[in-house]
């Protein structure tokens, strides 16, 4: 008689294994390290001596950078000249917008100058506007820049508001707030009797002559509205021959801002008096900007600019000052890492259970 | 309200639903509107449609509407499709189940019919081995008696056979009038009650009399159970369709959403309010700028008279260009990485059940950080923790104890010497074994006997009595053979007295062929049981015999017999058949007939049944519990067996240190002072480090549930275990709900069709594929082979799943702010007007490209090894506590973007001033500044680096420059050339390297400070792991844990509830010294030789 007894499944669990091992079948997922979560992995930890050598190594690295950034921008000879108010005569300062307004006055204005410290050509001029908003939203917006590229586009005309059209409809080109706004201060100078030619060739990025503005797009129904903005543009030269609009069309992205006007080739002397006489027909009175004549020369980081180098060197010096800091902390009040007695759930335990403990293990010993 | 049930009649059953199963969600008509009105319901989404449709109007739109519409429209896409395709699969499913042919008898004549055709009063057939269509009420079988036996495993998870019969009225009746039956059954409206059919039933003429009969659960066969050794069954259709008890029970499964989800969800409210105070603030600023300043900036050329919504533009302009506040990327990224953990889930080797071959499975690929942050977790019994497998280990025979030195008593010698010998005790014992059951042995065709049993003990007392050589053969009506070392002996059974789990115990009455003597024969509880036994007998071995089983965690019975006299019986019989037929508290007294015969028991012995638990099921409570999980026993079996179990793993501790409190009672009055006396006992002693546990039964819980809830939830509250017997899958579920609605993230584990409702109901449901079938492990959110996988899920799976969750979403919000703060930075610069620093490719790529590639990585981080966080598993508690994802964690983020902000902001505008501040130029410097900082701020925030992650942070910054190079390749973008012209600037990578150096420094210094100064757990562990390695194995902890499991039985864990009152010396000096606290920290065990010495030393103690 032969009958079916439960067998203890369970027991022989362990010798299970290996068969199974054996005869995989294919319901087992595929192993890989990256199923299994186990691909190799590096595991950095912020241990002190590492973290103050970071430290190091950063204050080792900005200082020279930084004194390199002071250095070239020293080396950087600049002239401002702030003419808004200088330029507006005796009588009309206390109104200087119905000075600007009036186109019967000659707003010819001239300015002297002093070269502080030799400066090697080229010289860049540039003018500055302050507070002047060229990234306000409603301005940064009015442009179509498939007008400006394609003669064909002339009536293409759309996000221009509010200078699209003529009051008869005819499309504006260059259209849009920023080209009607057109900056048209002029400057001239001269070194004694010597006049110094402002080179105003290539001062546009030419990736903006060759491919943003077309050379066959002239200027149409520009300007000729009731209300005029800024400066005109001659119908005859093509919009990428412009230069002055495609530099004034790049749009600024802060309130205070310069712009390229030219360059001078040629190189100025320290104590040179060089005479400018400029047109003051930018109307920037109304919102109280300022304007600035700016010659200054370059180095290889730029115009003259302190940030750079003073930031680099404030770091690096921070950066040593944290490593000595952490060197100190470290020898002073060292620390074990990963220690498990600080556990907060070892460092609480109740004496009771360790009273118990050590009272058996005791037992055990005698 | 009734239902009433023409049987056979066809003229009236169209009043109720056909047979169609439907679990689907969506029809293909309303598919499109539901589906969107329910994505729509989420507010992210309402958010993100109102953003896409304000920009729109180019007015105020500060980049190209397509970079909102494209990712919303991608977004939506996703989910309806991945919806449609569940739904397309439940409906196949129903399809199948509907479309499934069963025999129906239809104008008298039999038909093969589709389940869906079904009616309420249909007669259905079904043969051995089908599936019960729909609710029936059982009016023939193939058997003589009128039973027949069904297998209910996917409705309540018990695997026992249970017998139904059918209802009196119908005995006798044959094949041919079972087809031509006419009748009304009257029964209650459909419920959800699987345990009670309260109806009757009567016969219309010719059919006998057309009295009233009853019915009951006993007459039905009910949905999705199957018919087991019956040739054929018939019954009337009762319930259909989705009516049926097994429908209504059915819930409907919400859709979870996991603690991280509504933490996201809470802080994206909270950046909406944030980003509403920005939008009102600037706002209000841009038009006091624009109606002073503005007017003023003639080039401008503001009208004097604007449109009647004026003043609302400058605000919505605001508004959209702070929309990116709410990273739109985030729920998509999310869904990916989810689905990642899912599938790390489910390729998991650990989690390969070994002897089935089946992985682990995460069905819900949506809730797995959910994991991590478990707090209470739910489990069934049999079949979770135990491997539902009953095996006999010792019995005690007059005195004497057998399987105590080897563990078994089927190979102790001395038994098989008894057997051998005749001994009499032993004979009387085993023929008990055999006899006092309702077990059917079952004859194949080979001639091998299998036992098909109502409850496993029975089943493994046969058995081991059929190895003892009392074999039991047959059961033929009412003889019942039994073959005793070859020798054929023949019994009748004369009545069965039948087990009630109020008398806890049974006992039959059996003739004896060749010599015409009765006897009772009994076997039960020993508190039920001992009480019987004749006076005078010495009944103390007996006791302790049961006291030193359950000290094993063993499952006794006692059992008994006694010769009855001829005119004792008779008399006693008529007694019986009268109570039997009694319609009025019948259950009671039968019960007190059978105490009648009861009494003057000769006890015979003590049986040992052994309901093994599952592998490293201790362990694995062990270990959860460091964690600071609690547990609840809730099982449907009886309290004594799920107190020992209990006891067995870890559950619970024996009395000393632990104790048990319980809730009992059989009135309202008592179950009311029972409770608060338990809850008194709780709030006094909740601050001692004693491990107290209530137990409670269904009976005394559904009182509790209707009148206490408050009581209890305060007592569900301070105790962190419980046990709850003899609960009905309703009230599991309804436990479940309770301690959700305390808000504690619940998990529920259970392997048997009795757990569905309490799965679902969980926030996380586990199904351990088992013994019981799938129906739980479908229900169920995960699936696993075997509980102690458990821990792995929630320490391994759970909490990396969370810990990555925890930083990627607020990653996602860091870089969002991050951009958003520059833009808003920028606005003060110019004009408040609401200009965009950035372009819409630049935007859209930042979110889509830049920033969402490496954070991806972080799906591979892995804070500590596995292997630490299974020793430590306390380190839960920052999961559990939800520290890596809070509104604090999450101000350091914001606070950080800020920081960062201003950082790129101030130094690019410096960097970039006077000549060089061109729009397009100044855009790209701080883009690349929030990329070389973002890059940095992964490489900080990850802690392992696998050369994906390095690939997927450094292939991104390149993929960067790349990607800006081509586009200033393109002559009609706005930044044609810019990004050439930058990197041959000197002075653009001397910004970058400076916005990183004052971008990160101090968030490093402040880390290196944290971290050495003030660490976290979390980080001293891995200190730890790094510096010196793992201390020690994995396996050999578990070995250990392991002995000292075996010998010690009354292991007790104490972990009070602020969870950090436990002693553990975890990492020690040297490496051999593997000092651990185990479990009840009372016994700490230095190295393993003296751990064996403890181990023998704390079983002497408990021998003397």
């Amino acid at each position: 008689m032969n009958c079916i007894v439960d067998s203890d499944i369970g027991s022989s669990s362990s010798s299970g294994d290996a068969a199974v091992a054996l005869t995989r079948k294919p319901r087992r997922p595929k192993y890989s390290k990256f199923t299994q979560q186990e691909l190799p992995a590096c595991k950095p930890i912020l241990n002190p001596q590492w973290v103050i050598s970071v430290f190091t190594l950063i204050g080792i690295v900005f200082v020279p950078i930084g004194v390199a950034s002071l250095l070239a921008s020293n080396g950087v000879v600049e002239i401002v000249d702030q003419y808004e108010t200088a330029c507006v005569p005796r009588n009309m300062t206390n109104d200087k917008v119905a000075y600007i307004q009036n186109a019967d006055i000659d707003k010819t204005c001239t300015r002297l100058i002093k070269v502080p410290r030799d400066m090697h050509q080229p010289i860049y001029v540039y003018y500055q506007l302050d507070n002047f908003y060229q990234n306000h939203r409603r301005y940064v917006k009015s442009r179509n820049d498939a007008q400006l590229r394609n003669s064909k586009e002339a009536n293409e005309t759309r996000y221009c508001d509010p200078e699209r059209t003529t009051e008869d409809g005819s499309p504006i080109v260059p259209c849009g707030l920023i080209a009607w706004s057109f900056f048209n201060d002029t400057y001239r100078f001269t070194r004694g009797d010597q006049k110094l030619t402002v080179n105003k060739k290539g001062i546009s990025w030419k990736s903006d002559r060759d491919h943003k503005f077309g050379k066959n797009v002239y200027p149409k129904n520009f300007q000729n509205g009731t209300l005029i903005g800024g400066g005109k543009l001659n119908a005859d030269i093509p919009l990428n021959e412009q230069e002055d609009l495609i530099v004034w069309m790049r749009i600024a992205a802060l309130p205070i801002f310069r712009k390229l006007y030219g360059k001078i080739e040629l190189d100025l002397k320290e104590n040179d008096t060089i005479l400018v006489t400029l047109k003051n027909n930018y109307n920037t009175y109304i919102f109280n900007g300022k304007k600035k004549l700016v010659l200054s020369t370059t180095s290889w980081l730029g115009g003259k600019n302190d940030f750079l180098g003073l930031a680099y060197l404030t770091v690096g010096g921070l950066c040593f000052f944290l490593a000595v800091a952490f060197t100190l902390v470290y020898m002073i009040k060292s620390r074990k890492l990963g220690d498990p007695s600080d556990l907060s759930w070892n460092r609480d335990s109740s004496g009771a259970d360790y009273e118990l403990f050590r009272d058996f293990t005791s037992s055990i010993d005698s | 309200m009734k239902r009433f049930v023409y049987i056979n009649d066809d003229s009236c059953q169209d009043s109720y639903c056909d047979n169609r199963i439907s679990n689907r969600k969506y029809t293909l008509l309303n598919f499109l509107p539901k589906n969107l009105w329910e994505q729509f319901r989420r507010f992210m989404n309402q958010y993100f449609l109102l953003i896409a449709c304000l920009q729109l109007w180019s007015l105020i739109t500060p980049v190209n509407p397509a970079s909102t519409w494209g990712p919303l429209i991608i977004i939506f896409a996703v989910s309806a499709s991945k919806e449609a395709w569940d739904d397309y699969n439940r409906y196949l499913l129903d399809k199948q189940a509907n479309e499934k042919e069963v025999w129906v008898v239809k104008n008298g004549v039999r038909k093969h019919i589709q389940a869906q055709d079904i009616r309420v009063g249909s007669i259905v057939w079904l043969r051995e081995n089908d599936e019960v269509p729909c609710d029936l009420v059982l009016i023939g079988t193939s058997e003589p008696l009128g039973i027949c036996y069904v297998e209910t495993a996917a409705l309540d998870g018990e695997t026992d056979l249970k017998t139904r019969v059918i209802p009196p009225t119908c005995v006798g009746l044959d094949s041919e009038q079972l087809h031509k039956i006419k009748g009304v059954i009257e029964c209650p409206n459909p419920d959800k009650d699987i345990r009670r059919f309260d109806a009757n039933m009567r016969l219309f003429p010719p059919f006998i009399d057309n009295d009233l009969c009853p019915l009951t659960i006993n007459n039905t066969l009910l949905q999705s159970c199957y018919l087991r050794y019956t040739e054929w069954a018939c019954g009337v259709a009762v319930y259909t369709g989705n009516e049926t008890k097994l429908g209504m029970s059915r819930g409907i499964p919400e859709p979870k959403l996991t603690a991280v989800d509504a933490m996201i969800d809470k802080l994206t409210g909270a950046i909406f309010l944030f980003q509403i105070v920005v939008v009102i603030v600037l706002g209000f600023a841009g038009n006091v700028w624009k109606d002073t300043e503005a007017r003023k900036q003639w080039y401008v050329l503001y009208p004097n008279e604007g449109p009647w919504y004026e003043l609302l533009v400058i605000p919505l302009r605001f508004e959209l260009l702070c929309s990116i506040m709410i990273p739109i990327s985030l729920k998509v990224s999310l869904d990916l990485v989810k689905s990642v953990y899912a599938k790390f889930i489910d390729w998991d080797e650990e989690m390969l059940d070994q002897e089935t071959d089946t992985p682990s499975h995460a069905a819900n690929t949506a809730i797995s950080e959910d994991l991590g942050q478990v707090e209470y977790i739910l489990t069934d019994k049999t079949g979770t923790l135990t491997e539902n497998r009953m095996i006999f280990r010792r019995c005690c025979i007059n005195g004497t104890f057998y399987g105590n030195e080897s563990g078994d008593a089927l190979k102790d010698v001395e038994m098989l010497n008894a057997v051998a010998s005749n001994d009499t005790h032993v004979i009387r014992f085993l023929t008990v074994m055999a006899l006092c059951n309702t077990v059917m042995p079952v004859k194949s065709n080979s001639g091998t006997i299998s036992y098909k049993a109502q409850s496993q003990d029975e089943d493994a007392l046969v058995n081991a009595a059929a190895r003892l050589h009392m074999v039991l053969i047959s059961k033929n009506g009412n003889t019942v053979e039994i073959n005793y070392n070859g020798s054929i002996v023949q019994f009748e059974m004369l009545d069965i007295l039948e087990f009630t789990s109020d008398r806890k115990r049974m006992s039959v009455v059996v003739k004896d062929c060749h010599s015409g003597k009765i006897f009772l024969l009994s076997k039960g509880a020993d508190e039920a049981t001992l009480p019987c036994s004749i006076p005078g007998q010495q009944i103390r071995t007996y006791i302790d015999a049961v006291e030193q089983y359950a000290q094993l965690g063993l499952r006794t019975l006692v059992l008994g017999w006694r010769e009855l006299q001829e005119d004792e019986y008779r008399e006693w019989s008529r007694m019986f058949k009268e109570a039997n037929s009694t319609l009025v508290d019948r259950e009671w007294k039968i019960a007190e007939v059978c105490q009648r015969l009861e009494l003057d028991l000769e006890i015979l012995g003590v049986t040992a049944i052994e309901d093994r638990l599952q592998e490293g099921v201790p362990e694995t409570i062990e270990i959860l519990r460091q964690a600071g999980i609690n547990f609840w026993m809730l099982t449907g079996d009886k309290q004594s067996t799920a107190i020992q179990v209990a006891l067995q793993c870890n559950f619970i501790s024996s009395e000393p240190k632990g104790q048990l409190l319980f809730i009992n009672g059989k009135t309202e009055d008592e179950v009311a002072r029972s409770l608060e006396r338990v809850l008194l006992t709780m709030r006094i002693t909740s601050s001692e480090p004693k491990d107290l546990a209530f137990v409670v039964d269904g009976w005394a819980l559904e009182i509790i549930l209707k009148q206490y809830k408050e009581a209890f939830t305060e007592l569900a509250i301070l105790s962190r275990t419980a046990i709850c017997c003899r609960v009905t899958p309703s009230q599991k579920a309804q436990l479940v709900e309770l301690l959700k609605s305390c808000d504690y993230r619940t998990l529920a584990i259970g392997d048997g069709g009795n757990d569905v409702r309490m799965i679902q109901q969980a926030d996380i449901g586990v199904g351990i594929s088992g013994r019981e079938g799938l129906q739980a492990a479908r229900a169920a959110d995960y699936r696993i082979g075997k509980f102690r996988f458990l821990k792995r899920l929630i320490l391994v799976h759970g909490r990396y799943s969370y810990n990555r969750t925890a930083f990627l979403s607020q990653y996602s919000f860091y870089k969002s702010l991050l951009i958003c703060f520059i833009q808003i930075l920028f606005s003060f610069f110019s004009g408040i007007s609401g200009t965009s620093l950035f372009n819409s490719v630049s935007l859209m790529a930042y979110n889509v490209f830049y920033t969402s590639i490496p954070v991806m990585a972080s799906i591979l981080d892995k804070d500590l090894s596995e292997k630490t966080v299974m020793q430590h598993p306390q380190i839960l508690i920052y999961c559990q506590a939800g520290r890596l994802i809070n509104p604090s964690t999450f101000a350091g983020w914001f606070g950080r973007s800020l920081y960062h902000a201003l950082v790129v902001f101030l130094i690019s505008i410096h960097a970039y001033a006077d000549e060089k501040s061109e729009m397009e130029e100044l855009s790209m410097v701080a883009l690349s500044g929030c990329i070389w900082l973002q890059a940095f701020v992964v490489m900080l925030e990850m802690n392992s680096f696998t050369l994906l992650q390095f690939l997927a942070i450094w292939g991104n910054f390149v993929a960067f420059y790349v990607i800006n190079f081509i586009v200033s390749n393109i002559p009609s973008a706005g930044m044609y050339t810019i990004m050439f012209r930058l990197c041959r600037q000197p002075s653009y990578w001397i910004t970058m390297v400076l916005i990183v150096a004052v971008g990160m420094g101090p968030v490093l210094a402040l880390k290196y400070f944290r971290y050495t100064y003030r660490p976290s757990a979390i980080n001293i562990l891995q200190q730890a792991e790094r510096i010196r390695g793992p201390i020690y194995s994995l396996g050999n902890l578990e070995s250990q844990l392991k002995s000292v499991e075996k010998d010690v039985a009354s292991l007790s864990l104490n972990q009070p509830k602020n969870r950090n009152s436990v002693y553990e010396p975890l990492l020690s000096d040297s490496p051999t010294a593997t000092r651990r606290s185990i479990g009840p920290s009372t016994f700490d065990l230095f190295q393993s030789t003296q751990s064996r010495l403890s181990s023998s030393y704390l079983r002497n103690c408990k021998n003397n």
